[in-house]
């Protein structure tokens, strides 16, 4: 059922759960002093420029670098065939394929590597970049995966050992038989085709390396941005073949992620081969334009969709077809098993007694990618899929959506919940999500106006619903692993004589508030003041081992070997604290911060007992108060919420605005309220962005459209709707604090219920409309509103 | 070419490419890096700095057009070692999450503030559109500029007082 949070246990100076204690991290973001990838300059420092193709496909000819290198200040033009030597020219990616580091053969999307200019300085370096002279041979290019499937197209990559097709993988999950049998005895199929369109997370801050090889000691310290340092170190080690501990990987303050910052890039490649060779650090910035042409882009799922229904509204099966784009490498960065990431939680929040789903992904003349983009590996696709269609069956029904929603919602008496396709939901509530965000959104009273008409300057009202499931916070590792590494994450944990405490961990903020939030947890633990309570990440040389911050797993994951380590400690504690009072361990009481023998007003603190750890610790006993877990989680978290968009169309040129976004959520228990908001606020805008303007298309050459903040819009504060928050909770049964993650809720439900907004204003108005594709340009929504065919 | 500017109210005088950028001059040469770089095209504000007074994108401005002019970044925030109430309210209302855009965020909220302390939602939005956010969702952004907006009108009632 639903309840409110938790009062919290501790006071605001100790700032455990449920306490909106201010960020640590800002006193230095506000003040200028952040330590981004950028800010680090090194004695020597040599800049690279990367070279990159500008066409889609095309065999390289010759390079001739003999200009760029006769250049004042460059130190070495590196290309593939340098690479190549040193056994560098490909890597691995996180989805088993193999990608070019620099291009040897043949380059098969615009902005791919070909070659890197290193020189004393950063306009030097790109000064010479453009006088290498890469002669290429066009080949035809491929711009979408239906080209790349027809017979007799060109083989894209014509390197890669028994490739005949562009086939990057086939997969499929669910039951087929069932399936097709609840299809023939379906009283209504409602189907549907969309788009879910290229995407790119373009966090503010680009990526970028400091590579620094000690010529001396072989050792090499990147600094990169990273949001997986540790997996990334063992992947350097098996890539380069450079011994792991010779490798320090240390990712700073990092300015945004999103999932653009989980793949190895060819630039910290190659930018740790040429301070190897050279003997010198070495820096790569990226500038915008190749952030966005070439780095880990997301979504491009062309799907197909079909939910089963009685006559009275109950969904009996549901099948999707995905046909994915991969661009030219299959670089998803995604557990192993799973070839469409977690698409298979498309059943979503229904209880849908069976369901098919079928994945195919082709090689395109695009850049690679597939990164989850503020969402956990494909469940956005999956959620934007099964949201649209059920709008699309109220419709056809003649249902309300939300009634038609609430008809075929799993109850909260059925969780642990089966799903068709193998997912175990921990807990929910949808029914109280929905009862909650209506009642916020005075739904009915926008019905009633709809019904009215148009607004009085002709405006058309739209209410669109959306009411996700998301499944985060991998592993289990026996599931879930990346490029074999078993999803875990780890916590260690030391309180220092005087009570302090550092918190080591394997996950690695992006802006998240890692920082606060993770202090807090060990500050409802141990009763430490959270201000006492220093928490280091993204040095691979001083952390545990983890998997990085991704998939919202961070709480989830990380946050539950923080619980746990910390009640280790508090076991230990125990002990001490018996030897302090000289009382037996049974007779001892916990409250936040102290012990007390049961029935008197003897106790030790917290901070006595770390004291003791160190200067009066029992015979017998390890000196010192320590500990560090790995937690290996025994399911995932499944948050969840309803969000209800009310939209006016002008239908004289197809423009569309917010009037109200209402948000409900459900990730469990919030350990930090304003920084849970402040994740939502943030993901409802992305997801705003995906259905109004924020695309990444190409033309029929390959080019891409969107190479830069002029052709790619991203929504500024003035297009951005107001949001309007609320929130059940609903503990994770399983996680030691209750906590399910929330990073990616709120892009993973959001573009649905602002579709859906639109469709419903124009269908409630006479238009009879299928389909329309993201982004939901006014051209396209004018097109949808007059029966005309227009440009993509 | 030797220039010299007054940056956050000290003079530096340095030598220059002629084409080297405000914000590679204020980032490299003068050593502050506080003032950051999100794209190629004048689009994200993130190199946002105060030149006479107005905001400006540093990207978009060469160091020698900067030569004689007075200059104010992030580091020149804080007044006799006190934040400014800018910083304070950004810290208060979570109008930061990853820290990349704030410098310029909070030197362009600064500045409407400085020129009308009642901005009203409406003009912060349209007077921040010229600078992008990707984490919040610049509804805690909007609330901390109309938050210090309060407390410089505050400060200034007591200062007439």
């Amino acid at each position: 059922m639903t309840t409110t949070a938790h009062p919290p246990r501790t006071t605001l100076e100790v700032g455990g759960l449920g306490h909106s204690v201010r960020r640590k991290e800002d006193d230095r973001f506000i003040q200028g002093a952040g330590n981004y990838l950028d800010d680090i300059v090194l004695p020597g420092m040599l800049h690279m420029a990367i070279v990159r193709s500008p066409i889609a496909h095309g065999r390289i000819v010759s390079i001739d670098a003999s200009a760029a290198q006769a250049l004042d200040g460059v130190v070495a033009v590196v290309t593939g065939e340098a690479l190549a030597a040193h056994n560098l020219a490909w890597m691995p990616t996180l989805s088993g394929d193999t990608q070019a580091v620099l291009a040897t053969d043949k380059v098969r999307y615009q902005g791919q590597e070909v070659a890197a200019v290193i020189a004393t300085d950063p306009y030097v370096a790109r000064d010479a970049a453009v006088l290498v002279d890469v002669e290429y041979e066009d080949l035809p290019a491929i711009t979408n995966p239906q080209q790349a499937l027809e017979e007799g197209a060109v083989l894209i990559r014509d390197e890669k050992e028994g490739q005949t097709d562009n086939v990057a993988y086939e997969w499929e999950t669910g039951h087929a038989d069932t399936t097709d049998r609840a299809f023939a005895d379906a009283d209504l199929v409602v189907s549907l085709e969309t788009h879910y369109p290229r995407s790119h997370p373009s966090p503010l801050e680009t990526c970028g390396a400091v590579a620094d090889v000690n010529p001396a000691t072989g050792e090499a310290t990147i600094y990169m941005t990273s949001q997986a340092p540790h997996a990334h170190r063992t992947l350097f080690a098996i890539v380069a073949g450079l011994p792991e501990e010779k490798i320090r990987i240390i990712s700073p303050d990092i300015g945004g992620g999103f999932g653009n910052k989980v793949p190895i890039y060819p630039g910290y490649v190659v930018a740790t081969a040429a301070s190897l060779l050279i003997g010198k650090p070495v820096k790569w910035i990226e500038t915008r334009s190749e952030n966005l042409i070439s780095t880990g882009f997301a979504r491009d799922y062309h799907m197909k969709g079909e939910l089963a229904l009685t006559k009275d509204g109950r969904i009996t099966a549901m099948r999707a077809e995905i046909l994915s784009d991969q661009g030219a490498f299959y670089a998803d960065a995604q557990p192993t098993k799973f070839r469409a990431g977690l698409f298979h939680i498309c059943t979503g929040s229904y209880d849908i007694p069976t369901a098919h789903v079928k994945a195919k992904g082709a090689f395109t003349n695009k850049a690679p990618g597939g990164v989850a983009y503020r969402c956990s590996f494909r469940v956005t696709e999956a959620s934007y899929l099964v949201e649209r269609l059920a709008e699309d069956a109220a419709w056809k029904l003649g249902m309300d959506p939300a009634e038609f929603r609430r008809k075929n919602f799993i109850g909260k008496d059925q969780f642990p919940y089966h799903s068709p396709t193998g997912f175990v939901y921990d807990s929910g509530d949808y029914h109280a999500a929905m009862d909650e965000a209506l009642g916020l959104s005075s739904y009915s009273d926008w019905r009633q106006k709809q019904a009215a008409g148009p607004t009085s300057d002709g405006k058309l009202i739209g209410i669109g619903l959306a009411s996700f499931t998301e499944v985060v916070g991998a592993g289990n590792s026996k599931e879930y692993d990346i490029a074999g590494l078993k999803m875990f994450d780890s916590a260690e944990l030391r309180i220092h004589p005087t009570g302090k405490a550092i918190l080591k961990l394997g996950v690695k903020s992006q802006g998240q508030g890692h920082e606060t939030t993770f202090a807090q947890i060990v500050a409802e633990e141990l009763g430490i003041p959270f201000d006492h309570i220093k928490v280091v990440e993204g040095d691979t040389d001083n952390t545990p081992y983890g998997l990085g911050t991704y998939a919202s797993r961070s709480t989830p994951v990380g946050g539950a070997a923080t619980a746990v380590v910390s009640r280790n400690i508090r076991e230990k504690a125990r002990k001490i604290a018996a030897h302090l009072l000289e009382a037996s361990e049974d007779d001892l009481e916990w409250e936040p911060g102290k012990f007390t023998v049961r029935g008197t007003d003897q106790g030790v603190t917290i901070q006595d007992i770390a004291f003791a750890a160190y200067t009066n610790h029992p015979d017998g006993m390890e000196a010192g108060l320590e500990g560090v877990h790995y937690y290996d989680p025994p399911n995932m978290t499944y948050p969840f919420g309803t969000y209800v968009v009310v939209v006016e169309v002008d239908p004289a040129d197809g423009t569309w605005k917010v009037v109200e976004m209402t948000a409900v959520d459900d990730c469990g228990v919030r350990i930090n309220p304003m920084i849970v908001e402040g994740q939502i606020t943030g993901g409802l805008t992305e997801g705003f962005a995906m259905a109004n303007m924020q695309w990444i298309t190409f033309d029929d050459q390959g080019n891409c459209i969107g190479s830069n903040f002029l052709d790619y819009l991203i929504p500024t504060a003035y297009e951005t709707p107001k949001f309007r928050l609320g929130e059940t909770v609903t503990p994770s049964p399983h996680h030691p604090l209750g906590a399910k993650g929330v990073g990616e809720s709120a892009t993973v439900g959001s573009p649905a219920a602002y579709v859906n907004a639109v469709l419903d204003a124009l269908r409630h108005s006479g238009h009879e409309i299928t389909n329309l594709d993201m982004p939901l340009l006014p051209h396209r929504v004018w097109g949808a509103i007059n029966g005309i065919q227009v440009a993509p | 070419m030797k220039i010299t500017v007054t940056i956050n109210g000290a003079d530096r005088t340095a030598e220059v490419e002629p084409r080297t950028l405000l914000v590679d001059f204020i980032r490299t040469n003068l050593g502050m890096t506080g003032t950051h770089i999100g794209c190629d095209t004048t689009s994200c504000g993130a190199c946002t700095v105060i030149m006479d007074g107005k905001p400006v994108k540093s990207c978009t401005i060469l160091a020698v057009q900067a030569d004689g002019h007075e200059l104010r970044t992030v580091e020149g925030l804080k007044h006799n070692g006190a934040l400014h109430p800018i910083q304070l309210a950004f810290k208060e209302h979570h109008g930061l999450q990853c820290g990349f855009c704030t410098p310029g965020m909070m030197l362009v909220g600064a500045s409407l503030i400085d020129r009308n302390p009642d901005v009203t939602e409406e003009e912060i939005r349209w007077g921040i559109s010229g600078n992008i956010c990707r984490c919040t969702g610049y509804q805690n952004i909007v609330k901390s500029i109309q938050a210090a907006g309060a407390t410089l009108k505050e400060a200034a009632k007591e200062t007439s007082a």
